[in-house]
């Protein structure tokens, strides 16, 4: 699939800001985080910020943005409605909590209703988003059980190495704020371990033949319906080279995890301050920049067996 | 309404033959023609006579060998010409992935078509097609796809005879049949049982309403090869014209 930067910049900046908003809207509640307003008014405008430059981005990728609002109505049955529905609905408990942060200084009584209000609209949206991708079933690389806990653990890693870096200067970064980033970044390297050695071992494909409807025979391409890409293989037909794949996993695997993991180790056992904080999440979230791209880069959609491909 | 009507008992559709489609365009040039000016027109093109030539357009054939050669199957090595159009699938995700309700699903015929005055161009559907049935027009900023001639098919100022899609009109070896493919005694439906008609793809569960019939196997001639011999009786008063031309 083709990696649009919108769609890449949308998720990973949405992620990290619903993530940062779900850790400091449950820390909050719990009172595991001071209640000054320099920390609420970083914390939850950095995750707002983001929040909101992502949703813009993914709107600007739309051919008829001025309708946008048609697409609130279908979430009976759209993913993409329901994260539209979501992501609306949790501006509201997030702006009264942030309110209450920053205007009174206070995350207590019905604040901490909204702080754990927050998080569950983070929760959502960002499920929504991931379901999106993991129920288009001609995109085998999504259609499979490592999307959904993908994208809510990539978003809570990234959400947690920030507020680690941004509660550091607030002397608010407690035993929970420093082990959050080290637990979540373990499990996320984990998960997106197992996930490429499944995509990289699936004994079931869609192959050429189911394609056309051709019971037998070996199928190759002589000729396409046309000598310039249209639509389908512009947006569909995008296709990494393996070897560049290989370099950019490797990237992934350094600059998303081990280093986010090293570093929070270091903050975690007291051996390193707030710069390694701050360097790990933008280490964490350069990485998850990566991740993105390859999750678009390297997933084949059906469509491509049109056009070649012997199996996706 | 994004959400799918109940199963339909019409299920309007294409059988196409890939054993006779002869891949002459035909029908992709035809479909344009009539489309352009149709329900989900205009069919834009973008820098049609620059290098970087681009359109939409609602059917598209492609060509594949099948068995290609040395170590391939003589009895079953040919050419297939494969004409690939929206399939009006009975469980369409291009559909209920929608999030405006611009793509919908008729419940009288099972025709899935875009209204154009509601798609935002989020190109989520065409993302869900696995037939890579949907294409964007940048231009109008809304997505496009095959109608199935809805604007032919009940066309009451058209003879009865044309109330067909044009792909089928047009196609030349007579390899588009249009139909019920609900009712199991139509036309289309006894060639789909006759010919041993494939849903593509089926597996993905989207139950394609298309269906396309399989080459027939060639199989050697039943008395091996033959020899040519000369057209026109031996004691053609002028078969010594013939003589002299190399065979
Ligand atoms: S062929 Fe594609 S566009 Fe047509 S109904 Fe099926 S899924 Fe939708
Ligand atoms: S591109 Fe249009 S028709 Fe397709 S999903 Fe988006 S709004 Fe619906
Ligand atoms: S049915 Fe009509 S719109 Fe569909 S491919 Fe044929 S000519 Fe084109």
């Amino acid at each position: 699939m083709h990696p649009a930067f919108s769609v890449i910049f949308f998720t990973t900046a949405s992620g990290a800001g619903y993530g940062l908003l779900a850790l400091m809207g449950l820390l909050g509640a719990a009172q595991a985080l001071p209640a000054d307003r320099w920390l609420g008014l970083l914390g939850l405008g950095l995750a707002l910020g983001l929040i909101g430059g992502g949703l813009m981005s993914s709107s600007a990728h739309l051919g008829r943005p001025e309708r946008a609002r048609f697409a609130f109505s279908q979430w009976r049955s759209s993913w993409l409605s329901r994260e539209a529905v979501a992501a609306v609905a949790t501006f509201v408990p997030a702006g009264l909590f942030a309110l209450g942060w920053v205007g009174l200084g206070r995350t207590d009584g019905a604040m901490a209703a909204f702080g754990v209000l927050s998080a569950a609209g983070a929760g959502l949206t960002v499920a929504a988003t991931a379901m999106i991708y993991a129920s288009l079933k001609p995109i085998p690389h999504w259609h499979n059980v490592f999307t959904l806990p993908g994208y809510l653990l990539f978003g809570l890693m990234t959400g947690a190495l920030w507020l680690s870096a941004l509660a550091h200067p607030f002397n608010a970064a407690g035993w929970a704020v420093r082990l959050l980033p080290v637990v979540l970044v373990a499990a996320a390297w984990g998960l997106k371990a197992a996930c490429w050695r499944h995509l990289d071992s699936r004994p079931e494909r869609l192959t050429a033949n189911r394609a056309l409807g051709l019971p037998e025979g070996r199928v190759r391409v002589i000729d396409w319906p046309h000598s310039q890409a249209n639509y389908v293989l512009k947006e569909m037909g995008y296709q990494v080279a393996r070897q560049h794949a290989r370099t950019l996993r490797l990237a992934t695997h350094a600059l998303a995890f081990a280093l986010p993991l090293a570093l929070s180790l270091l903050v975690l056992a007291g051996a390193a301050g707030g710069g390694a904080a701050l360097l790990a999440a933008l280490a964490g979230t350069l990485g998850m920049g990566l991740e993105r791209w390859l999750f678009f880069a390297e997933a084949r959609h059906a469509a491509t067996l049109y056009y070649g491909a012997e199996r996706v | 309404m994004t959400t799918l009507p109940p199963p339909t008992p019409r299920r309007l559709g294409l059988v196409i033959d890939l054993d006779t489609c002869v891949g002459c365009q035909g029908c992709v040039t035809n479909c344009k023609e009539w489309n352009t000016g149709g329900h989900m027109g205009p069919l834009t093109d973008l820098d049609p006579y620059g290098p970087k030539v681009d359109g939409v357009w609602f059917n598209r054939v492609h060509s594949f060998e099948i068995n290609p050669g040395a170590e391939g199957d003589p009895e079953t090595a040919r050419t297939v010409h494969f004409p690939r159009s929206c399939l009006h699938c009975a469980q369409p995700d291009c559909v209920t992935v929608c999030p405006t309700g611009a793509s919908y699903k008729r419940a009288e015929d099972g025709i899935v078509l875009i209204d154009q005055e509601r798609c935002i161009g989020c190109k989520l559907c065409s993302w869900a097609c696995p037939y890579g049935a949907r294409e964007y027009d940048p231009d109008a900023g809304t997505m496009k796809k095959c109608t199935l001639c809805v604007d032919r098919i009940y066309n009451e100022t058209l003879p009865e005879a044309e109330r067909q899609p044009a792909c089928v009109l047009t196609c030349p070896s007579r390899a588009r049949h249009f139909g019920d493919l609900g009712d199991p005694d139509s036309a289309v439906s006894r060639l789909v049982a006759e010919r041993g008609g494939q849903a593509l793809l089926a597996e993905l569960g989207y139950g394609p309403v298309n269906v396309y019939l399989p080459p027939r196997r060639k199989g050697p001639p039943p008395d091996g090869p033959r020899e040519l011999t000369p057209a026109g009786p031996a004691d053609d008063p002028l078969a010594w014209l013939d003589r002299p031309v190399p065979r």
